[in-house]
């Protein structure tokens, strides 16, 4: 890295003229002669060794504590009362507003489509992205262009993608549509079929995120061994099965971890069906509302904070169980794999 | 996999990319036509002349100049703030010794599994008892420093500054500080482009909570966005011009920097 020599010449140049605000460079030229006031002077340098970790790293625990912890724990306070948008708090409620929301057919249908989208955009996602990785792990001619250019979906923000594939998959005159009708098929229903409403925002999700994941397998892949494959193949596996068996098993742990990541971000999923038609509540009959949407519209169409609240600590126990559920099936997955 | 790659390799790579940017192309292409292509069986394959008629509308129909002052404006504090905070906390975990520092990074690492978006609603509660809804406060304040910031910059300096360098420092007199800035901030310049590129790109394109805190009437590029396609009517030529006119920051960005991003990706700067 470059730093050792940027890090020692503002260091050198910073020490020497600065006698005005740091003793140093006197220090050093009145050798014997002793400083002001010595005591003071150490006392200050221990409390400045002491205490500046801590108020370094305070900035962080107070924006947390503000923005993460507090509106965690409060959420929890907000669940059990009856709280309006405008009104303010009301009564203590109990688990009233979660009974509510278990009982809301709408929750349940909410919690259907958004693992939904989320297993048709997870998967062949990481499928995808692997494939694409191991293209991208061989000897490529400019090999950082290949590189820059599958992350080009990246710099669309959601709100963009959804508007685009809002209307490339349009009910009425759509690209997907008519190239559907062009070779002979039946129009789609893209905004009214519940599935087909899923697999079009599953495509803006998959689309923007595919070369990114496929960039972080790829860091994964070029960790590997280039020995294994070469024994791989002596032993006469095949690239397909040098892949299988010696690819995957290696960047597991990287694996895992998208997996994790794309768990907790697509579970949370809103942009995208929010903005796939032009209501925002998820289709006439919410074919397309998600959990995060279904929290949305309760606290800010029906302006009921106390259940939103509760939907809230519903949606972080369900990303809990889903995080934990996948890491007890990539161990398993990843045991199978050792044993073959 | 070492062999120079084939046509195969080269030809999904190609069809890969061409699928990349295609949505983008269909958005300027709609956007620079007049409304009434999409009626057509065969769409067209080039740009019309109307890019900035309809953009030019776009314009009118929502404050789409201030969205995009806003968007500008809290994306670079919320990144300049982060990198400076993430750097400072980063530094203090990597280097220096204190009572309570293991327990507190298992705190942060921990915290990166928290979904903060849900903490929503008591943050909406809080944003109005400030009297901050509706303005850029509610998006700026809880953005300023984030665990994966405080965790990315620590792994960095582990290894980039020399534990030899900060005593030499202090053994020199400088103070805490004047060590921060003479030898931690400029070994942790490149780590410190990375965290600020990604941490500016997630702002700008963040939709939910901006959506919650801010007005029709002062909105970020995103929601001014949200804003071109309400109503039952919707002028695809128009929002479409508005979309591909709302990506053309980040990618004048991307063009920019697109190594960095790259280079971030893969040493592990992660979604957050």
């Amino acid at each position: 890295m470059t730093l050792d020599t940027s890090a020692v010449t503002p260091l050198g140049d910073g020490g020497e003229p600065s006698g005005a605000t740091a003793t140093p460079a006197g220090e050093r030229d009145a050798e014997g002669s002793p400083p002001r006031s010595p005591a003071w002077r150490r006392r200050v340098s221990r409390w400045d060794t002491r205490l500046s970790p801590y108020l370094y790293v305070s900035p962080f625990f107070v924006v947390f504590a503000l923005v993460g912890m507090f509106p965690l724990l409060y959420t929890g306070y907000v669940s059990v009362h009856e709280w309006g948008l405008l009104g303010g708090k009301g009564d203590f409620v109990g688990l009233d507003n979660y009974a509510r929301v278990v009982e809301d057919r709408y929750f349940w249908n909410a919690l259907r489509n958004t693992i939904s989208i989320f297993v048709l955009s997870s998967v062949p996602q990481i499928l995808i992205a692997l494939v694409l990785a191991a293209l991208l792990d061989t000897q490529l001619r400019a090999r950082t262009l290949w590189r820059m250019s599958v992350l080009i979906p990246f710099v669309v923000a959601p709100a963009a993608v959804a508007l685009i594939f809002g209307n490339v998959f349009g009910d009425r005159y759509g690209l997907v549509n008519e190239m559907l009708q062009g070779i002979g098929l039946e129009p789609i229903r893209w905004h009214v079929n519940t599935l087909a409403s899923h697999v079009a925002i599953a495509s803006m999700v998959n689309w923007r995120w595919t070369g990114y994941n496929a960039l972080i397998f790829l860091a994964a892949m070029q960790a590997v061994p280039r020995e294994l494959y070469e024994s791989a193949a002596i032993d006469g596996a095949g690239k397909v099965r040098q892949f299988l068996s010696v690819t995957l098993p290696l960047i597991r742990p990287t694996l895992l971890f998208v997996v994790i990541t794309s768990t907790i971000g697509g579970l949370q999923i809103f942009a995208e069906p929010r903005l796939f038609d032009t209501q925002g509540l998820g289709g006439s009959d919410r074919q397309y509302q998600t959990l995060t949407m279904y929290l949305w519209e309760l606290g800010w169409r029906v302006r009921d904070l106390g259940m939103a609240s509760a939907v809230a600590w519903l949606l972080f126990l369900i990303i809990i169980v889903f995080a934990l559920v996948n890491l007890a099936v990539s161990r398993r997955v990843g045991a199978l794999g050792a044993r073959r | 996999m070492n062999r120079r790659p084939g046509f195969l390799v080269y030809g999904l790579l190609v069809a890969f990319v061409l699928g990349s940017c295609a949505p983008l192309y269909w958005s300027f292409l709609v956007g620079s036509h007049s409304r009434n292509v999409l009626t057509k069986r065969v769409p067209p394959l080039l740009p019309g002349g109307h890019f900035f008629d309809n953009a030019q509308r776009a314009f009118d129909a929502v404050p789409f100049w201030k969205a995009l002052g806003n968007s500008l404006l809290v994306s670079t504090t919320v990144a300049t703030s982060v990198v400076f905070f993430s750097t400072l906390a980063g530094f203090a975990f990597a280097k220096l010794a204190f009572r309570g520092r293991t327990p507190l990074l298992v705190f942060v690492v921990a915290t990166l599994a928290v979904p903060t978006q849900l903490g929503v609603i008591p943050l909406f509660i809080v944003m109005a008892k400030l009297g901050w809804v509706g303005s850029m406060w509610a998006l700026i304040v809880p953005g300023m420093v984030t665990a994966f910031g405080v965790f990315f910059m620590r792994q960095y300096l582990l290894d980039a500054v020399p534990d030899e360098l900060i005593e030499a420092a202090r053994v020199d007199g400088c103070s805490m500080i004047r060590t921060f800035c003479n030898v931690a901030v400029p070994a942790a310049r490149p780590a410190a482009a990375i965290l600020w590129l990604f941490t500016f790109m997630a702002t700008w394109t963040d939709f939910f909570w901006p959506l919650i805190v801010l007005p029709a009437s002062n909105p970020t590029v995103q929601i001014a966005l949200q804003q071109l396609q309400s109503g039952y009517y919707v002028d695809y030529s128009l929002v479409l011009a508005g979309a591909a006119v709302s990506t053309v920051p980040l990618l004048i960005l991307f063009v920019l920097t697109g190594r960095q991003l790259v280079a971030g990706i893969m040493q592990g700067a992660v979604k957050g």
